[in-house]
């Protein structure tokens, strides 16, 4: 079992440019359903992707693949056309937000918006927007979602990931593949790891992460990594405390972070005394979260936290 | 990107926010220049000499040379001398601020070196407010936030008197409603004419953060003037680094003076870099990571000297420019790489770094933490480099290695 997405998910990429592409066929070699493509100006036109399959992906397939990807003019023709139920959008910034709002009047079930340095206030209409549309959006600014050997929708590396009993989510990409690759040493594996994003507006946060691990069976526990910046720590905290019914361990960064700097992420800044790594810890660890002291425990602090 | 107070002037009043009239000058000359007409056209002989560097707290900022001149100053000397005396007091006060340090609580204890200056008609102030929109992030909207104590610092009204702080959620098809603006302006008592000036005021505002993209901005005080004018007396204004492609006449308004000359190199050669206090350099992939590594430093006692994000791979180019944005940091005693692959190979990664190391030198210990494909063959490339490198296994392993070899 897993959460958001399985082997049975249908991907739509939306944006075929350098990125785009790349992140599509690492896609298709680790055995992810890629069913469409959406790019107007080659709308009508087939992109081949074929290579050596990723041995850490998906069991069962040949060596090699050759996947045929009908590309179209808009999310409604495609999703109409292939019955694709999530996309990745990897829409250069200045149109993404559009895409977005474009996937979910489709609807699409599943948006993840990997783009990087979409407008805040072109976010904070995107989310009004969607807020009303049957539609999950994971992201901006984030690496994507993975279920270890059944789907790939994002840029992470496939084969640091295993199957297996932890849930992961996350508002850091480098910081996500840290935690999962000592899941995976450790035997722990993982159900599905989730990338939300390091922009200030984004879509899912760790409470709707949180709440779906929490419901699903296969979920032993979750490691979740924050960073300085808002306050979406502190809620998933109060929501740990009340409702969370498996052991959870969480990393913050930024402990040694200036105040009214942004650390890379545009979400990742002290304002006015908000947002401090020591305020989140402090509500975490009320919770009854357990915290790892450094970046290279997250694994170990999982561990202790299943007892 | 932040702009100075005249800047943000510039902008509001072109919008038809009423602001004092004043005139930016960078020497002595173009500051006693701008004396006469301002004083000529408002009939009033106070003047307000104002120190524009990006920083909060100039007010009550002093300088580091003249430690009883405050960074604002009001000149009231005209009120019995005259022009001509105001005009004097100027030439004196802008001789002894330009160039000068400026220390604020913002700052830091260095300070900042005040460029230029500007020159404002005295205002007759009645009440003084606080008005700012800015994002809640928690409910992914902007909030326009009001208070009647203006001039104090928000976040200390916020703790101290709560209830003195009222604010209005703006919806992003709406904008602000007449009937919150309205509500907000009772709020703070104001009632009659005045009542509403000040919310045609704030739906203006409201309307300026979604033409131009503005973070935040922030008009601290807000001043209801004798005359019963609602009048922005100071205004500051930051943008979304994202959207300024879209507003080409403010990002003409940066001022480089006011940045990090390390941090605009960075950003220039596609890194993202935050110099801080400490001896241990970092280059990492990816801001979480960068940030813990930062963190991780700390927790084995050493001091980080800043913050660099080299993005997805490490290329030779990228590797090099940022062992040189490092290195000119004459605090760094020891330089940490911490790598993780992912999709780039790690054996790709270490011949960028070897390289980089080559074209630029190393004259610091430096310790490597690589991780992803191929791990094993990149730290037996970086091991046969000749280089003066150390490798590391992990994250932990690496900072405290670094640590120790940067004493």
């Amino acid at each position: 079992m897993s959460i958001l997405v399985s082997n049975e998910t249908r991907l739509l990429v939306q944006g075929l440019g350098r990125t785009g592409r790349f992140h599509a066929d690492r896609s298709i070699a680790y055995g992810t359903n890629v069913v469409a493509a959406v790019h107007p100006s080659r709308a009508g036109e087939v992109e081949v992707f074929e290579g050596d399959s990723d041995r850490s992906g998906v069991p069962g397939r040949p060596d090699r693949f050759r996947v045929e990807v009908p590309i179209f003019r808009t999310v409604v023709e495609a999703v109409g056309a292939t019955g694709a139920d999530a996309s990745v959008v990897f829409v250069p910034p200045p149109a993404a937000a559009d895409a977005i709002m474009e996937a979910a009047a489709a609807p699409v079930p599943l948006i993840v918006a990997i783009t990087e340095g979409i407008p805040v206030a072109d976010m904070v209409v995107a989310n009004r927007y969607i807020a009303d549309k049957p539609v999950r959006l994971v992201g901006p600014n984030c690496p994507g979602v993975i279920t270890p050997r059944e789907c790939r929708i994002g840029i992470m590396p496939g084969y640091i990931h295993q199957p297996g009993r932890i849930g992961v989510v996350s508002r850091s990409g480098t910081l996500t593949y840290e935690a999962v690759y000592q899941l995976t040493r450790l035997g722990l594996g993982q159900t599905t790891a989730v990338g939300i994003g390091g922009d200030p507006v984004n879509g899912t946060n760790f409470v709707d992460v949180l709440r779906l691990f929490n419901d699903d069976p296969a979920t032993e526990g979750v490691i979740m990594i924050g960073e300085i910046g808002g306050t979406a720590e502190e809620d998933a905290a109060a929501f740990v405390a009340k409702e969370m019914r498996k052991p959870v361990a969480a990393f913050i960064a930024g402990t040694s972070a200036p105040a009214g700097k942004r650390m890379g992420h545009a979400g990742a800044i002290i304002s006015g005394g908000k947002g401090t790594a020591a305020a989140k810890i402090a509500a975490l660890e009320e919770a009854g979260i357990t915290i790892a002291p450094t970046p290279t425990d997250m694994g170990t602090a999982m561990l202790s936290a299943l007892g | 990107m932040k702009i100075h107070e005249h800047q943000a002037k510039q902008l509001m009043a072109a919008r038809g926010i009423a602001v004092p009239r004043g005139t930016v000058a960078f020497t002595v000359e173009e500051a006693v220049a701008a004396v006469r007409p301002l004083v000529e056209e408002s009939g009033n002989p106070v003047v307000v000499i104002k120190s524009q560097i990006h920083a909060g707290g100039r007010g009550k900022g002093t300088f580091v040379e003249h430690p009883d001149l405050r960074g604002v100053t009001v000149v009231t000397v005209g009120i019995n001398g005259g022009i001509d005396a105001t005009e004097a007091a100027v030439a004196d006060l802008a001789a002894q601020m330009l160039g000068s340090l400026l220390v604020t609580i913002q700052t830091g204890p260095a300070g900042k070196q005040v460029s230029r200056l500007y020159i404002e008609q005295g205002i007759n102030i009645d009440r003084e407010l606080y008005l700012a929109v800015l994002l809640d992030r928690a409910i992914a909207r902007n909030v326009v936030v009001v208070s009647t104590e203006g001039g104090m610092e928000i976040e200390r009204v916020a703790e101290e008197t709560p209830d003195k702080i009222h604010r209005a959620e703006v919806d992003p098809a709406v904008g602000l409603a007449t009937f919150q603006a309205n509500s907000l302006g009772w709020n703070l008592g104001l009632e009659g004419p005045v009542h509403v000036g000040f919310a045609e005021l704030a739906k203006t505002l409201v309307s300026v953060v979604s033409e131009l993209d503005t973070d935040l901005i922030e008009i601290n005080p807000l001043v209801v003037t004798t005359e019963g004018k609602v009048m922005a007396l100071d205004g500051k204004m930051a943008f979304d680094d994202n959207a300024l492609y879209r507003h080409p006449d403010v990002a003409a308004m940066r001022d480089e003076t006011e940045e990090d000359p390390a941090e605009l190199e960075a950003k220039k050669t596609g890194l993202s870099y935050i110099k801080l206090d400490g001896t241990i350099g970092c280059m990492v992939n990816g801001a979480g990571l960068a940030m813990s590594t930062m963190d991780i430093i700390k927790h084995f006692g050493g001091e980080p000297a800043n913050f660099l994000d080299v993005g997805g791979g490490a290329s030779a180019e990228q590797v090099a420019a940022a062992i040189r944005i490092i290195t000119a940091d004459p605090n760094v005693r020891g330089i940490f790489v911490n790598i993780f692959g992912g999709i780039m190979r790690c054996d790709t990664i270490a011949s960028g770094i070897i390289s980089g190391v080559k074209e630029v030198g190393l004259a610091v210990p430096m310790v490597v933490r690589l991780e992803g494909t191929n791990v094993e063959l990149g730290k037996q490339m970086l091991e046969e480099s000749g280089l003066n490198l150390v490798t590391a296994n992990d994250m932990k392993e690496g900072a405290q290695k670094i640590v120790e070899l940067a004493g």
